[in-house]
């Protein structure tokens, strides 16, 4: 029924843009992992870093793969001061309202960018947008290639910083116990900031990465989110590991679920593994009492 | 009961409202501002006294706007019997998301995101299924009469449209005053030490949604019938979910006025906004959102809770803002 | 008299712990029992086994003749069986009234019947001066008072208490004593955790001794803390004698405070 050399293609196109898809649920999930929090805004700030790709390129023609040390370091000031001066702020230490106040967020960012943008999507061209490569008898886009080496790396760095650096170990001290850290002199509300400014940051990678061979508009952050939000309960809460294998698998479920459903049905298998998920994993998550 | 004789009083109100002015953009206010009203209080229901809060609301407003469209376009039937239906489908789909919800022990945010996914999912169905028109929508013939509730001015829609609010105050009113209500509230806020009282939080959860999914399948019911199109966007977008969120919300948690107060207030400046920039896209919901931010940073218990003065009364303003005392 | 709870060969574990191990008991009707045992003995995990807050892994649990294992709190509840929580659960936001009343709805479907049956209540416990407070602005000993409050408005057959007592100073300790008193007295069977020993010892007709899981020791207050056994689970090895003068030290100052 199926082809190999149909299905091979389209195997090999849900790993890479799995890929992309891994790099913004790695940002998901070390908010999650620490701060045990939905970031509801995570989709919005994707968006508007993908904004941010798209602007360096049009108006000062800053090649998306050179926005790299722009994007990433805005988009980490912009996750500090949202959680610091926002979030931290309005949420009380209650996750009913850090979810609220994120929707609120991912409001204002969305329609913030419907305002300055309009709603026309917008894609940007380069030099290597339609250059293809051949593996097998695949033919995959570089773009979608090199997004895929980039999120390894970026999973590494990430994994890097949490496991080896001083940061790191203050913020797994955070993750375990909230209240043990503060006692021990550990600057809580700075490190909640700093991880939400490293999980924004790793969408600024992801927006440079991705924008070469997709394109932006105010509410394409919403098919992301869900998506991201599904990686990250199928991977395991805080788990990079997790986060990278559950995006290539939803990628790869993604791109044959097309394949067999069709291009609009094929995204339902995505929310249905969602769904699953969270009803099937016993009293898991944010649902377990002590 | 004294809930009881002020919704009357409001709804009489409000009802010879048609009868004191003939100006369109006034009426269409009126109507508008109920419409968001009815939104706000079936949020409300399970959001305020239950305590689940959903992201996907415009599931069950989907589905009751689908059900009224398709019941008159191809099953044939009178839009005064469709709209009961619509109801009780969006109920229906209430008591499957709830029961799937609930039985697998759902609650806060991954509560708000299954039902998120499940009009997600929804929205993508109905752009695929040929029933719902796909992705081009359902256009509701124009025959303009009572009898196919499609009313030649507004006063028409705005009795439609009190009554259903009528509706969701007195369900709102009867879950303050009855053991129903006690046990949805005991629930929200401590499911253990209501079960060991002898509260079942499943069965409790689960009616809470099919109440607010009912009314929410009544809204959209209601938008069918006054602009007479209805896509999957419109349908399961999140635009809906939010608007009935942020007013429950915004005027207040589990009250019986504050969601109306709520949205109103937004209704009004959304309105303002509209007036002041001028049809800028997205402008209405930048507002919404900031009010949202502002007000859980703000006024936890919402605007039902400014009334009152001192800190202690204002901690108690969720329960108390309308001078109520059993 | 009549075995009211029956538990036999009832364990259970999380992961590798095994947290009770094998326990039977039974509690007499109209009796007040108590049940004591050092931190970490299993006995919260062994009430929430008995009210179907947990289901055992072995064992069955037998309430008033019927097989209950497992079956869910809400209809334990419903049958008459009812616990409190070591940590106080109030409803937070809804007055001391409302909190009671959600209890007495178990059997008063009408709201105004339930907000009148919980005024009585209240006063059985003496809370009356506290009906229209908010139960988060309640002192620890008026949270506790409301946690016995809202599970007695159930009217249960059988009462459950996990600590009422843990938390307060030794004058509210005076004043709640006869309150369980009163309770027990009114002809519902308790069975109260404790570690006041003065409390077991004021109150209990007959006391179960919990460690690392397993019952240990039983009988009359004097007996079990008579009991090596006991005491050496309690307190380790050569701590026999103080306990003994600890124990006469407590009876008098009970004594003292009751008159």
């Amino acid at each position: 029924m199926l082809d190999l050399n149909i299905l091979f293609p389209s195997v090999l196109n849900g790993i890479t843009t799995g890929a992309v898809y891994a790099l913004i649920a790695l940002g998901l999930t070390l908010i999650y992992g620490v701060l045990h929090i939905i970031n509801f805004a995570h989709g919005a700030a994707l968006m508007v870093a993908l904004y941010g790709v798209y602007m360096l390129k049009e108006k000062l023609g800053i090649d998306p793969y050179m926005a790299l040390p722009i994007m990433v370091p805005a988009m980490f000031v912009l996750g500090y001061a949202l959680q610091r001066g926002v979030i931290n702020r309005a949420s009380h230490g209650k996750d009913e309202n850090i979810l609220l106040v994120t929707l609120g967020v991912s409001i204002v960012l969305e329609n913030l960018a419907l305002l300055f943008f309009k709603s026309d999507t917008r894609s940007i061209e380069t030099a290597y947008t339609l250059t293809t490569v051949e593996i097998g008898p695949a033919f995959i886009a570089l773009p979608k290639l090199v997004s895929f080496a980039g999120a390894l790396v970026v999973s590494v760095v990430m994994l890097l910083i949490v496991q080896k650096t001083d940061l790191g170990r203050a913020i797994r001290a955070v993750s375990k116990e909230k209240q043990g850290a503060r006692l021990m002199g550990i600057d809580v509300d700075h490190v909640y900031a700093m991880c939400f400014g490293l999980g924004l940051a790793s969408l600024g990678a992801a927006a440079c990465f991705l924008m070469p061979a997709y394109y932006v508009n105010p509410q394409v952050g919403n098919g992301f989110v869900l998506v991201a939000f599904t990686i990250v309960v199928l991977g395991g809460m805080g788990s990079f590991a997790g986060a990278l294998l559950g995006g290539l698998l939803i990628g790869v479920v993604e791109s044959l679920g097309g394949l067999i459903l069709g291009e609009s049905l094929g995204q339902v298998g995505i929310f249905v593994i969602f769904i699953a998920v969270l009803m099937l994993r016993p009293q898991g998550f944010f649902g377990a009492k002590a | 009961m004294k809930d009881f004789r002020r919704i009357a009083l409001f709804t009489l109100v409000i009802g010879v409202i048609p009868f004191c002015t003939q100006s369109g953009v006034m009426l269409n206010f009126v109507m508008t501002a109920l419409y968001a009203c009815l939104l706000s209080q079936a949020w409300n229901v399970l959001g305020g006294f239950g305590g689940q809060f959903s992201f996907g609301h415009a599931l069950f407003f989907g589905t009751g706007a689908y059900v009224q469209a398709i019941a008159q376009m191809q099953w044939g039937l009178s839009p005064w019997v469709a709209l009961p239906l619509a109801m009780a489908f969006a109920a229906g789909v209430g008591a499957f998301v709830g029961a799937a919800s609930f039985r697998y022990g759902l609650k806060g945010s991954y509560f708000a995101l299954v039902t998120l996914a499940f009009a997600e999912v929804f929205r993508i169905l109905a752009t695929s299924v040929p029933f719902t028109g796909a992705g081009v929508g359902l256009m509701l013939p124009l025959k303009e009469s009572a009898a196919n509730m499609q009313f030649a001015n507004r006063a028409g829609f705005i009795w439609l449209m009190l009554g259903l609010v009528t509706l969701a105050l007195c369900i709102t009113a009867w879950l303050r005053h009855s053991r129903f209500g006690a046990y949805l509230q005991a629930v929200r806020d401590n499911e253990d030490a209501a079960r060991a009282i002898g509260v079942n939080p499943f069965s409790v959860k689960l009616i809470a949604t099919v109440l607010s999914g009912g009314l929410m399948g009544a809204g959209g019911a209601f938008y069918v019938q006054v602009f007479q199109y209805i896509d999957p966007g419109i349908a399961f977008g999140s635009h809906t979910s939010v608007e009935a969120l942020v007013g429950a919300i915004v005027g207040g948690l589990g009250t019986l006025w504050g969601p109306l107060l709520g949205a109103i207030s937004l209704h009004i400046l959304a309105d303002l906004t509209r007036n002041l920039f001028g049809q800028l896209p997205g402008i209405n919901m930048v507002i919404y959102g900031v009010v949202l931010i502002v007000i859980v940073m703000f006024l936890p218990r919402g605007m039902a809770g400014l009334g009152t003065i001192t800190p202690l009364q204002w901690l108690r303003g969720s329960k108390r803002s309308d001078g109520d005392k059993s | 008299m009549n075995t009211l709870l029956q538990i036999e060969g009832v364990g259970k574990s999380f992961g590798g712990l095994k947290a009770v191990q094998n326990v039977s008991l039974s509690v007499t009707e109209g009796r007040l029992s108590a049940l004591i045992g050092p931190n970490g003995a299993g006995k919260t995990t062994l009430f929430a086994l008995m009210s179907g807050f947990l289901t055992p892994d072995t064992g069955r649990v037998v309430f008033a003749g019927q097989d209950i294992t497992g079956q869910a709190p809400h209809l334990n509840a419903r049958m008459g069986l009812t616990r409190t929580f070591q940590i106080v659960q109030p409803f937070a936001a809804q007055t001391v009234r409302e909190n009671i009343a959600v209890g007495a709805h178990l059997h008063l479907p009408r709201r105004a019947q339930a907000l009148g049956f919980a005024e009585s209540v209240a006063q059985q416990v003496g809370l009356s001066p506290q009906l229209d407070k908010l139960a988060s602005d309640l002192t620890v000993a008026g949270r506790k008072r409301l946690e016995l409050a809202r599970a007695l408005a159930t009217r249960p057959r059988l009462l459950l208490l996990d600590e009422v007592l843990a938390g307060l100073n030794p004058q509210e300790i005076a004043e709640m004593i006869p309150v369980v008193q009163g309770i027990a007295q009114s002809g519902v069977t308790v069975l109260m955790i404790e570690h006041v020993m003065q409390a077991v010892m004021t109150l209990a007709q007959e006391v179960w001794v919990l460690a690392q899981g397993q019952l240990i020791a039983q009988g009359s207050p004097a007996e079990v803390t008579n009991n090596k056994a006991v005491v050496e689970a309690y307190l380790g090895h050569g701590t026999a004698e103080r306990l003994q003068k600890n124990a006469a030290r407590a009876t008098a100052a009970a004594q003292e405070a009751q008159t």
